[in-house]
């Protein structure tokens, strides 16, 4: 894989590698998540394809040296179009003990630790559950072994600076991110730039930690530990401006586009809850757009006033994790009956209960699919990738407004976390939402169908003789008064199922990556996305004829989606939960399905999937 | 459903004008046909076009009131009426909101809500219809279901202190607090006409008699005999006098409130007079809590004090934004951050 090459400026042979995992890992308190953002935004620069996820603890400040307080930060890039964060790093950037112990098992064979030895004293070896030290007990003999003095090399690099002892060993973050800058041939440009902007209220520390990073950097370049370094070619993707961006940062960017393309306020009902609440600190600086953003007392008042909002005539979002969507479910009932608009965004996390807040999960898809009271269909949308977060949140609006209903949109940990580049939109591509609240007083009827969506009209109160009264009763069909009638009832229930059917006739065609048929075909939704598809890749350039299709709409299926299925032998369908999508494909279809099912609260590894599929074929 | 005229050409609008299509369907004699009445006879004179007024219910029979009114109405889901209306009055704050609710939808399954929209001042006015029961599941305690009450549910005598809900609007500090009782037309009148004059959020407690489950409760208050010595009616900067004589008065004594008889030696000017636009809420609460036998229940208004409401600061703050920064470009927004260019040969820069 691996070329020799002679770099221009550098003293040391460059090798030319096709694609680098990093993981970095240390102390929650650290600053790994800000080294790993800054390698990412230098990546970036350099013009690779990336893929990255943090992984952090529930605890704010787990002590110091503990297990439980190792925040990590993955990151691949490469010179090829890829799709996840990769599989097991070739590199683990441990600042102490417990970090390496975390991590160890995921380190790929002869793959290459870099760690502070200076952290490997007796204190954090106990802490982390060493009895000897693994830096010289020879158990990590399987590995290439990088020890670097980091604490004491970046105080020899500050001494001259007039900060406390403290702050200059908080620099170290940013000499141990100098060396692997040179290790991996990364501009230190974007990065001297963020210090000099993160700091610029103190020109001491911006002099600290720019002299840390080229410290560091300077170090790797002279020292022999280091005989070369490696360089990863830019990637051949589409051309247009790019910024690097994550889930969370899409999904808002989406919404707030979905408001203006509606002309329509937008409002977003929220309760604190991890991974959710980055959507509401978001939208919260956004008030020159015209967002509403309202911090309820719990989930029930997050969604209700939402709907309140959107029953009002604004965009009504609300965004919450499992526990809190588990909350919401009646008042989803609520805005199903009144039939509203309401967006309500899942950052899935590993349940049940409170499970592994920070871990990733998709095993709340039944209970946005189906789990209310009654028969109470709703649609469930699911982005595919960090940037597609900003696509489906207008699609979830889009859908919200023009069907009237509520529409579920399914992320989670991994996806509002994860980041990628993201090729920007040009605005001017982006339908605009129509959005009516006019009826004519003399024939207005609160039920009243659109003959094509079924969509009753969105009378919004302020408008002259149209009042009416809607509500959570069983209405009567066309005037929504409140009706007991068994025959209507039933009407009705159909009538509110064949709304949301109707939505498959806004859902484009399924896109198959590979043949219209054969033996294999997997079917993924979701985060797994990158996983899937590049396993199936993997296979398909071994010469295997395995096919995919990724779903982005899942109630309702796409329209095409059946006679796609009964095209091939096999259908598998990954999923981080024990067979949800599966079991709501069996349901529709009738039709024997595969599954590879994981719930550990990772993402799967590329490997996991492509050893699936060698499996079955 | 009548469609109606364009403003312009709309005569006075009238009680009937306030009357909906729908049947009630409230029990005969029920407490609750008075309050609908009282508000459809007030409507008329509160100045606000019908279009922009929206009765927001939870469940429970109170929660039926919506139907009733020729208005905007939202039928809800069981004690969340109080958050859709915080979101309606947030989205639309031109619109005029009341929410109906009971001493079970508003206290107890929407006891959190309630006490969240009282503390934030949203400009929504609060009708609670308290008759000390569940009516529409017929006949379970409520959270003011006194203690030792005999219910479907607590056969043997409930073991539940009740809550106050004059209390508890004043200890969320709501701005506006009143009561009124469903028997004395006149007076709900006035009290529901001040609520909808007053700009925050305004808690109206109505004593409301369920003739099926619970019937009687309030006719300690009622009797035309005894009413005027068991009532004070609550005047703003007027002495706190009461009685069928108005021989009878309230005073402080150290730092309780105590009933003295006017005449030998006491006169008006021994007794409180009360202020109900105090900011300072301890008064207010001091004479919500009185309970004891010999002691007149407060009716009236009494809480009105002037502060910022929620929604008004929340439309402020996006109007101070966007003089601070313009209207929001979402090209800006998204074209942000450190950004590169990918050129048609594949280079970066």
């Amino acid at each position: 894989m691996a070329t020799k090459s002679q770099a221009a400026n550098n003293n040391k042979p460059v090798e030319i590698v096709d694609r680098v995992t990093i993981r970095f890992a240390g102390d929650s308190g650290d600053g790994i998540q800000i080294s790993g953002n800054q390698f990412t935004m230098a990546t970036a620069f350099a013009g690779n394809d990336l893929g990255t996820m943090p992984d952090y603890p529930a605890e704010i400040r787990a002590p110091a040296g503990s297990l439980p307080g190792v925040s990590n930060f993955q990151i691949s890039f490469s010179e090829r179009d890829i799709h996840t964060p990769g599989d097991a790093p070739d590199v683990l950037v441990a600042m102490n003990p417990a970090a390496l112990k975390v991590n160890l098992r995921d380190l790929g064979a002869g793959g290459t630790i870099i760690v502070n030895s200076d952290s490997f004293a007796t204190a954090n070896l106990k802490k982390a559950g060493y009895e000897a030290n693994p830096l010289e007990d020879g158990s990590l003999q399987a590995y290439r072994l990088i020890p670097i003095a980091i604490t004491q090399l970046n105080a020899k690099a500050l001494e001259e600076s007039p900060l406390s002892k403290k702050e200059r060993d908080r620099c170290k973050n940013f000499y141990a991110l100098g060396v692997i800058y040179w290790l991996y041939d990364r501009p230190l440009q974007p990065t001297l730039d963020f210090i000099a902007d993160k700091f610029a209220k103190s020109p001491d520390m911006v002099a600290a930690n720019q002299t840390a990073l080229k410290s560091g950097y300077n170090f790797a370049d002279t020292t022999e530990i280091f005989t070369s370094h490696f360089r990863v070619r830019q990637a051949q993707l589409p051309p247009g401006e790019y910024r690097n961006i994550t889930g969370t940062e899409a999904l808002v960017l989406g919404l707030v586009a979905a408001s203006q393309l509606a002309e329509t306020p937008l409002f977003y009902g929220s309760y604190p809850i991890t991974p959710a609440s980055d959507m509401l600190h978001e939208l919260a600086y956004l008030k020159n757009f015209g967002v509403k953003t309202f911090q309820a007392e719990d989930e029930i008042a997050a969604v209700c006033a939402t709907i309140g909002a959107s029953y009002a005539g604004s965009i009504g979002v609300t965004g919450t994790s499992g526990p809190g969507a588990a909350l919401k479910s009646e008042a989803v009932g609520l805005a199903v009956m009144a039939e509203l608009p309401l967006v309500v965004v899942n950052v899935q996390r590993a349940g049940p209960s409170t499970g592994m807040p920070t871990k990733t999960e998709q095993a709340d898809l039944l209970q946005a699919a189906v789990g209310r009271n009654g028969e109470c269909p709703v649609v469930v949308l699911a982005p595919a990738t960090p940037a597609d977060c900003f696509s489906m949140a207008i699609e979830a609006c889009r859908l919200a407004v023009k069907y009237m209903t509520p529409v579920y949109l399914m992320t989670d940990g991994y996806l509002a976390n994860g980041s990628e580049p993201w090729r920007l939109p040009d605005l001017t591509s982006l339908k605009k939402i129509t959005v009516s609240h006019e009826a004519d007083a003399k024939s207005f009827e609160p039920y009243q169908r659109d003959p094509k969506t079924l969509a009753r009209p969105w009378v919004v109160p302020g408008a002259p003789g149209l009042e009416y009264r809607i509500g959570g009763l069983e209405k009567a069909e066309v005037t929504g008064d409140v009706s007991y009638d068994p025959v209507n009832h039933e009407r009705m229930v159909l009538l509110r199922a064949e709304k949301i059917r109707r939505v498959a006739q806004d859902i484009p065609p399924t896109e198959i990556f590979g043949e219209a048929s054969g033996q294999l075909l997997l079917v993924s939704w979701g985060s797994t996305f990158g996983a899937v598809h590049s396993a199936v890749e993997r296979v398909r350039a071994n010469g295997k004829k395995v096919s995919s299709v990724h779903l982005r709409h899942i109630s309702p299926f796409p329209a095409d989606l059946g006679q796609i299925l009964k095209s091939f032998e096999t259908v598998l369908v990954p999923e981080l939960n024990l067979g949800q999508l599966r079991l709501l494909l069996r349901g529709e279809y009738g039709l024997p399905v595969v599954g590879l099912n994981k719930v550990q609260g990772r993402p799967f590894t590329i490997g996991e999937v492509q050893q699936k599929i060698e499996e079955l074929i | 459903m009548t469609p109606t005229a364009p403003p312009a050409a709309r005569p006075a609008p009238t009680r009937q004008d306030f009357v909906s299509d729908q049947e009630v369907r409230w029990c005969p004699g029920c407490g609750d046909y008075s309050i609908l009445a009282q508000m459809q006879k007030i409507m008329p004179d509160l100045g606000i076009a019908r279009e922009n007024i929206v009765f927001v219910s939870g469940i429970g029979c109170s929660s039926r009131f919506p139907y009733y009114m020729n208005t905007y109405g939202f039928h809800t889901i069981h004690g969340r009426a109080t958050a859709i209306a915080t979101g309606i009055k947030c989205a639309h704050p031109e619109l005029s909101v009341w929410v109906m609710t009971g001493d079970g939808d508003g206290l107890s399954i929407g006891g959190n809500h309630m006490l969240h929209i009282l503390r934030r001042n949203v400009d929504v006015k609060i009708v609670l219809f308290n008759n000390r029961i569940y009516g529409l599941t017929k006949g379970q305690l409520s959270p003011t279901s006194e203690l030792g009450k005999i219910t479907k549910s607590t056969p043997v005598g409930s073991i539940e202190h009740p809550i106050n809900p004059v209390s508890f609007a004043i200890a969320a500090e709501a701005t506006f607090v009143a009561r009124a009782i469903d028997s004395e037309t006149a007076h709900m009148q006035e009290v529901l006409k001040r609520a909808a004059a007053h700009k925050g959020v305004a808690f109206v407690e109505i004593l409301q008699n369920c003739n099926i489950f619970n019937d009687g409760a309030w006719d300690s208050l009622k009797d035309r005999e005894v009413k005027s010595d068991r009532l004070v009616n609550l005047q703003n900067r007027k002495p706190l006098v009461f009685g069928k004589n108005r021989d009878k008065g309230i005073r402080l004594n150290g730092y309780k409130l105590e009933v003295a008889s006017l005449g030998a030696g006491v006169s008006e000017s021994d007794l409180l007079v009360y202020d109900e636009t105090e900011t300072d809420s301890s008064f207010a609460f001091l004479l919500s809590r009185e309970g004891r036998p010999d002691f007149p229940v407060p009716i009236g208004v009494f809480r009105d004090v002037v502060a910022p409401t929620y929604d008004e600061l929340m439309s402020r703050q996006i109007a101070q934004a966007q003089a601070k920064k313009g209207p929001g470009s979402l090209e800006d927004l998204i074209y942000s951050g450190m950004r590169w260019t990918v050129k048609a040969n594949g280079t970066s820069v």
